[in-house]
């Protein structure tokens, strides 16, 4: 199993480590999950993150790499500027759900999910090959802070009160900070060479207002906040259409363009969609992830991909892929015979905090 | 007097007579964090050794409960329902989970004691 750069701070922060996509990780600290949760929706949590791929496309042709790569005019896209999109597969389906950025006329840089790392890579060096790029893993220590205190937090090290949230910049030689994150909450996201991580976080958490924060709070944050996880909520065999993502999609290139899948996707998004993405709220307790879904007759319309309680929302809640035909009517979750009455809602299930 | 004995599943019985009170250890709600919910079993119930006999939730993840030994369950910890948090409080104390009437107190030769549930875990 790997390690990041943060390893033995966590070690010795008192985290319970676990595995997850290969990677050694914290999933809490002695504070605890449901603590760690308040704490980055009041001041600032700091998040290990290093797990997660950077890969940099470089070159006169990057722009058209990644508009082949994913559904959107790359070329388009402001310096500077963070963009959330995908990479779709030949029938339409996600690869992985991505943060692009682009950082110059001619260089671009990949910011992909750590389980989906290998494919990834595998995927871009394939396509990249007729085009005149460089693709490159730059080896990272990569953190994440969030939280209404982050700006203040991060503005002792570096200028960012300025920054408007889906920008970033590069501050110093192998050094990246974006103002984003995945919890709903405003925050940045921050990159440096593996040699500066430990360094780093240490004057971050000499601040009073930062607690390291494990992975078992990061995924009830995102949860609350309605954003799906790739290999749960997301997968290859389901469409941005189906996931409700279709917003990323410029509408222009929704009947089709240049990008991977697009004809595909333009079939499918012709055709309607079968099943989609929703927002539920159990009734009394927790329904996990792969609970199977079924309408008042006892018929199954689906599965929830994700499941969990959230502590600011202070219940249970979950995401599912359920049948078109079905989303509007009862849904109840099947658990061991048991019928759990669930909800359903407009997500997010926690209002966003972002900086507009 | 009751006697206690432990599970290499991480649980614990507090035995006196053929009633056994049975809860998790404290080592297991460390490893399990914070406790959101806990699915009780009803009275009444017949559990087997080794049957599921109660649903832990964290804010994480759901953990089975196996019953340590075979009985009928005779009372639950109602003030579980309102507050699951109670284990992480007191997972060997007000946080126990049920009380059960053994059918095979014969089953108990084969648990742990204290000395080797802490030799287990460390």
């Amino acid at each position: 199993m790997e390690q990041t750069p943060f390893y033995q701070t966590h070690v010795d922060a008192g985290a319970k480590m676990g595995a997850f996509a290969g990677y050694d990780m914290p999933l809490f600290y002695p504070l605890g999950v449901m603590k760690e949760h308040e704490h980055t929706r009041a001041a600032a949590g700091l998040f290990d993150i290093s797990h997660m791929v950077h890969v940099s496309l470089s070159g006169a042709e990057a722009a058209a790499l990644v508009a082949r790569l994913c559904p959107y005019h790359a070329d388009q896209q402001t310096i500077g500027q963070a963009r959330y999109t995908f990479m779709l597969n030949k029938d339409g389906g996600i690869i992985d759900d991505l943060i692009v950025t682009r950082l110059g006329d001619e260089r671009y840089l990949i910011v992909a999910n750590a389980g989906c790392a290998e494919k990834d890579v595998a995927h871009i060096q394939a396509e990249a090959t007729p085009f005149d790029v460089t693709v490159e893993i730059l080896p990272r220590a990569f953190l994440a802070l969030q939280g209404p205190k982050a700006e203040a937090v991060l503005g002792a090290h570096f200028d960012v009160a300025s920054m408007d949230f889906m920008t970033a910049q590069e501050p110093a030689d192998g050094w990246f900070v974006s103002r984003t994150g995945y919890t709903g909450e405003d925050g940045f996201e921050i990159a440096m060479p593996k040699a500066d991580g430990v360094g780093f976080a240490e004057k971050l958490l000499a601040d009073d207002r930062v607690e390291w924060i494990g992975l078992g709070a990061r995924d009830s944050l995102r949860l609350e906040a309605g954003l799906p996880l790739y290999g749960q909520d997301l997968s290859e065999e389901i469409t941005p259409h189906e996931a409700g993502l279709i917003w990323a999609i410029p509408k222009d290139l929704r009947g089709g363009g240049g990008h991977i899948g697009a004809d595909a996707l333009a079939e499918k998004i012709e055709a309607g969609r079968n099943r989609m993405r929703v927002a539920l709220l159990p009734e009394g307790r927790p329904v996990r992830g792969g609970t199977d879904l079924v309408d008042d007759a006892g018929n199954n319309i689906g599965t929830v991909t994700s499941g969990g309680f959230g502590p600011s929302l202070k219940g249970p809640m979950a995401m599912a892929l359920v049948s078109v035909s079905a989303a509007d009517a009862e849904i109840f979750a099947d658990m061991r015979g048991k019928q759990i009455p669930m909800k359903r809602v407009k997500p997010p299930f926690v209002a966003h905090n972002y900086k507009r | 007097m009751s006697k206690i004995y432990y599970t290499d599943e991480h649980e614990w019985l507090s035995v006196e007579g053929d009633v056994a009170t049975v809860g998790i250890t404290n080592h297991a709600q460390e490893q399990l964090g914070d406790l959101v919910f806990v699915e009780l079993p009803d009275v009444g119930t017949e559990l087997e050794q080794g049957d599921d006999g109660v649903v832990v939730e964290s804010v994480k993840a759901a953990s089975d409960v196996y019953a340590p030994a075979s009985g009928t369950v005779v009372e639950v910890n109602e003030k579980l329902n309102d507050d699951a948090a109670l284990v992480n409080a007191g997972a060997e104390g007000d946080g126990w989970l049920y009380k059960m009437k053994l059918s095979d107190s014969s089953q108990l030769d084969e648990l742990l004691d204290a000395d080797g549930y802490q030799a287990l875990i460390s």
